[in-house]
């Protein structure tokens, strides 16, 4: 195969992003992506099949058959779970990655939520650290990524985000009925309720029309093309430039390297499962935290026998996702409206300052739930089945208000990505194995976020609650997985540098959630769309300077 | 809800009318089972599944369970993406009739109303593995997407008082993708 500059692994948020700056900068680049290419004709708003609901599979990959991982519970030990089950902690596998699917939730962090440590202390046991870049660092990216993603909100209701030079591209939807009903109520309790930044189109943008504010948007492909992740935004450009080729149903193997250490090409199985070598000058990993930590693991040679970039045992460590803790308020009077995609109002004050508590998280109001979703959210005390069930079904399907938030993990150096031992894959490879927890008191924080939803639904006039705080035996990473491949200064507690560049070898990089420090108390796509830009920057000027040409 | 959404009504109308053509052609593939027509259970399976289902969704002024297609869901199912659930299904159904044997001294399906929630509740309490199997399934096949053969004509959401689903544009892909896979 003719050598190209570089080889991205992964078409999602972070790939397609690394691989349109990279394209048009003038590199040649292959874009390596296991999943396929949805169009909005395939969009199919199956409630049982979605990434939300999966009942009956993932509609975006990966399949069931042959893409098994296991997670190690404490209480059963190894369980061995298709994409399709909970415990799994699947995001997607398509061109997209997640942002063809997601809920499109568009948060900057704030600037504490990079320095977690000082702040605040590592708990006892915690791997708790400051990043090694601040807000200030990626305030550039995050509004470039605002703009050519395109997002829409308001923030300017909420006085505790980092400053920023321009506003958001597009003005909020029009708030829904559970935006009215519960931005008076958070008033009353003296917060500062404003509209989420989501990537969807309000207006017309980038050449798409806007949303039609149809009833299933989160885990759903949007038929009218609204919502933007990288499928519609940066890939296309890449692609429009000729300097990039997109490969789907290609699953990387492992990275090979040279006698030296270095990279030189990436090995991969194509769609008629041949295995194919594609020599490249650098090597960019984006295939989200789990399978981005499993790639570096599956990659060994004579001078990285326990995975490439995994010197010092820290390929996989302090994996963390969210903790969502909230409410579900019950009502005498219809709070749906049918107007999709539903969350629309948030609150951050709680995202840090409550003495004892080590940060805390967004509260907002939750997307459209279908009624298949609502079968076990009814008020407490309603039988699971029989009559009353399905007469609690019938009225509180259009009276109820779930608001919840992410609460923002306290990372442990032991919950980790393995290789498990005895499982493959349908291509041979060993799989992903996941183990450990948050810090406990990520839980005690959940808790009270899940009280202050409660008060914020009561002051709305819920008639009655349910609170919903649960403590997982295993760490949930799941959508929002992040962590695996720390960022640092210092090589024996991080795998890569703040430009993302794995410690000993200069040639390769890991670009996606799993370079994440901590993950905010914020869903964390644009976060990572910041940092895709951010490293990019660097890589490019790098490359420019002839840096990693040997 | 009707008087949210005055204004794509005629749309809406339309909607159904051609969800209307959709469910027919629909019926003709997955409904209406004759003997013996199932994809994976039995008659006799059938007979007690249904007994069940319709104990965790009774029928009132709305259709219960099998009422709204959902042993149809189950059934088509059981031979594609809940295979795996095949043994749970015939062990759980063969003890279901078992426990009414015992008790009743009859099939499940030939017990009155009363007697088979009661059976139910007991299922639950001694076999709770494989209720909550066939809880999750009814509800799924009662409260999902009627394209996989249960929710018949969207009763359910009906029900719920969701009413037509108020989308511009979604027909064409609808109909270009037909009856589920
Ligand atoms: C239903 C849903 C709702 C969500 N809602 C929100 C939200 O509201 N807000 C928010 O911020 N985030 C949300 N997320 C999460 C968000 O999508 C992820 O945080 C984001 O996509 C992660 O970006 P990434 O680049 O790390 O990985 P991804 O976007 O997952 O991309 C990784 C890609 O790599 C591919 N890949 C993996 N391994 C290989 C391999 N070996 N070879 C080739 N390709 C490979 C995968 O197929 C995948 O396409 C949601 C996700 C889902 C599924
Ligand atoms: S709610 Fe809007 S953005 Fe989401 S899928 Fe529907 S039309 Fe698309």
């Amino acid at each position: 195969m003719k050598k190209v500059n570089a080889v991205v692994v992964g078409a999602g948020a972070a790939g397609g992003i690394v691989a349109k700056e990279l394209s048009t900068a003038g590199l040649s680049v292959v874009l390596l992506e296991r999943g396929r290419w949805y169009t909005a004709n395939d969009c199919r708003k199956d409630d049982l099949r979605n990434q939300r609901t999966t009942v009956l599979g993932n509609a975006f990959g990966p399949d069931d058959e042959g893409n098994p991982r296991v997670v190690w519970d404490p209480q059963t030990g190894p369980r061995t779970l298709l994409p399709s089950e909970g415990g799994y902690q699947n995001n997607a596998a398509c061109v997209g990655g997640g942002t063809l699917s997601y809920g499109a939730m568009a948060w900057r962090y704030m600037p504490q939520d990079f320095r977690m440590r000082s702040i605040y202390g590592a708990p006892a046991g915690s791997s708790l650290e400051d990043w090694p870049i601040t807000y200030d660092d990626l305030e550039p990216w995050y509004e470039k990524a605002e703009y050519e993603i395109g997002i829409s909100g308001d923030y300017s209701g909420s006085p505790f985000f980092g400053p920023r030079k321009r506003p958001l591209p597009m003005p909020p939807l029009a708030p829904n009925r559970e935006f009215q009903i519960l931005e008076p109520a958070a008033k009353r309790l003296g917060l500062h309720p404003f509209h989420i930044p989501m990537a969807r189109n309000s207006v017309p943008y980038n050449g798409r029309g806007p949303c039609m504010r149809c009833r299933w948007c989160v885990g759903f492909a949007c038929e009218v093309d609204a919502k933007n992740g990288s499928q519609n935004t940066v890939i296309p450009t890449a692609l429009a430039t000729g300097n990039c080729e997109l490969r789907t149903e290609c699953m990387a193997k492992e990275i090979l390297t040279d006698d030296r250490g270095r990279a030189r090409g990436v090995a991969y199985f194509d769609a008629d499962g041949r295995l194919q070598e594609q020599p490249c000058d650098i090597v960019i990993v984006s295939a989200c935290a789990i399978e981005s930590a499993r790639l570096l693991l599956n990659s060994k040679s004579r001078l990285f026998p326990n995975g490439i970039g995994n010197r010092h045992d820290q390929v996989g460590r302090h994996l963390q996702g969210h903790h969502y803790t909230g409410a579900v308020g019950f009502f005498d009077f219809d709070t749906y409206d049918d107007v999709g995609p539903g969350a629309s109002i948030a609150v951050a004050d709680y995202n840090h300052g409550t003495p004892g508590l080590c940060g805390g998280g967004a509260l907002c109001n939750e997307f459209i739930r279908l009624p298949i979703q609502m079968i076990d959210r009814l008020p407490v005390n309603t039988p699971r089945w029989g009559l009353a069930h399905k007469k609690a079904m019938r009225s509180f399907y259009k009276r109820n208000i779930a608001v919840m938030g992410p609460t923002q993990p306290i990372p442990m150096a032991d919950a980790r990505i393995t290789l498990d031992p005895a499982v493959r894959d349908k291509w041979g490879m060993q799989v992903a194995r996941i183990s450990g927890n948050v810090h406990p008191h990520t839980f005690e924080i959940g808790i009270v976020q899940a009280q202050r939803s409660e008060a914020w639904l009561k002051e709305a006039g819920a008639v009655s609650t349910v609170v919903n705080a649960g403590r997982p035996t295993t760490v949930s990473a799941g959508q929002h997985q992040a962590g695996t491949c720390r960022m640092g200064n210092d090589p024996q507690g991080s795998v890569v540098n703040r430009n993302c560049q794995v410690h000993d070898v200069d040639n390769l990089f890991v670009i996606d959630g799993s370079v994440h420090v901590t993950n905010g108390g914020f869903n964390p796509a644009l976060t990572i769309m910041a940092i895709a830009y951010f490293a990019s920057d660097s890589l490019v000027r790098n490359w420019n300077a002839t840096g990693f040409r040997s | 809800m009707q008087s949210s959404r005055d204004g794509v009504s005629l749309t809406r109308r339309q909607f159904v009318a051609a969800g209307a053509m959709g469910g027919a052609a629909l019926a003709v593939g997955c409904t209406g089972h004759n003997q013996g027509d199932w994809d994976f259970l039995n008659d006799e399976q059938a007979r007690t599944l249904t007994a069940i289902c319709d104990q965790i969704v009774p029928a009132d002024d709305f259709p219960s369970a099998s009422q709204a297609g959902v042993l149809t869901y189950i059934d088509r199912q059981l031979a594609r993406h809940y295979r795996r659930h095949r043994n749970a299904y015939r062990d759980g159904l063969s003890s279901a009739d078992a426990m009414s044997w015992q008790r009743h001294g009859r099939d499940m399906a030939a017990l009155s109303a009363p007697q088979q929630a009661q059976l139910v509740a007991a299922i639950e309490k001694e076999n709770s593995a494989f209720f909550n199997l066939v809880r999750s399934h009814t509800l799924e096949g009662y409260y999902g997407a009627p394209r996989h053969g249960g929710n018949r004509d969207a009763v359910s959401w009906r029900m719920v008082g969701m009413g037509e689903p108020p989308v511009r544009g979604r027909a064409q892909y609808d109909e270009r993708k037909g009856a589920a896979s």
